[in-house]
């Protein structure tokens, strides 16, 4: 059961959840859920191939920690044009911020 | 017991991620989040991976969790009893998220992936700082720096004018 297949099973339902929930969610923060869902099926990728790859170095997990990171930044952003969004119209619905549509 | 230890984490893994996606009330998946975050963690352990699992606790759990629960607070009303979290298009994403997990689950069992075990079990964080330090150092400043920016930028794009 501990063998590089379960967790790329277990990474690949995470990530077909996560793009469920960025198509299907209204909410703006509920979309963003989605994503950290996404990056968190990578991460787990990652280490999985260096783990049981053969590797001999930790690049796998080098990659990793530049994942978490950008999705520290990215997290930061996105929550500050929510707010915005939210100061601007009203609403964190993604439907209803169609303010540059003719 | 090892075993039974990792189908626990995995199914508890899979469940909140389901339910973070599911749930029509969204504190309900923003915790839910919580435990998906935290189980990821024990998978981290589970490859030997000691500081990517600190880091995802520390970083994820304790700082973007956060900052997620902070934006559903901010964002609605918080007198209303439960936080609605619609969803739409939910044909469209079922057939496209399964036909992508198809096609995951296809190449993952289809590809003669190399397999060994060069692992050992004993702490990565000098390799890691090593690492980082030597063969990324390019890298490393440079994330740093978009960090710092998207920080600053964050906090400029907040503010109260």
């Amino acid at each position: 059961m501990d063998s590089l297949n379960s967790y790329l099973v277990i990474a690949a339902v995470l990530f077909a959840l996560g793009i469920y929930g960025v198509i299907t969610r209204k909410n703006a923060v509920a979309i963003l859920m989605g994503i950290e869902l996404i990056l968190n099926s990578a991460n787990i990728n990652f280490i999985a191939f260096n783990r049981f790859g053969g590797m001999e170095t930790l690049d796998g997990h080098v990659f990793s920690i530049f994942v978490i990171v950008l999705a520290a930044a990215e997290a930061a952003v996105a929550l500050a044009i929510v707010i915005n969004l939210f100061k601007n119209i009203g609403s964190v619905n993604v439907d209803d911020a169609d303010l540059l549509k003719g | 017991m090892g075993e039974n230890i990792f189908l626990m984490i995995a199914g508890l893994v899979i469940a909140s991620a389901f339910w973070v996606v599911f749930s029509p009330n969204l504190i309900h998946s923003a915790v839910s989040l919580l435990f998906t975050l935290f189980g990821t963690a024990g998978l981290y352990v589970f490859l030997y991976a000691d500081f990517i699992a600190a880091t995802q606790v520390v970083i994820y759990v304790g700082g973007i969790l956060v900052l997620i629960i902070f934006g559903v607070m901010l964002t609605n009303r918080i007198d209303t009893p439960s936080i609605a979290a619609g969803s739409a298009n939910q044909f469209i994403g079922g057939i496209g998220a399964f036909a992508i997990f198809v096609m995951q689950i296809g190449v993952i069992f289809n590809t003669p992936w190399q397999i060994g075990n060069n692992q050992s079990r004993e702490t990565t964080v000098d390799t890691i700082g090593k690492l980082l330090l030597n063969e990324y150092l390019l890298p490393f400043e440079i994330v740093s720096i978009l960090l710092l920016a998207a920080l600053m930028g964050a906090a400029l794009l907040s503010r109260r004018n």
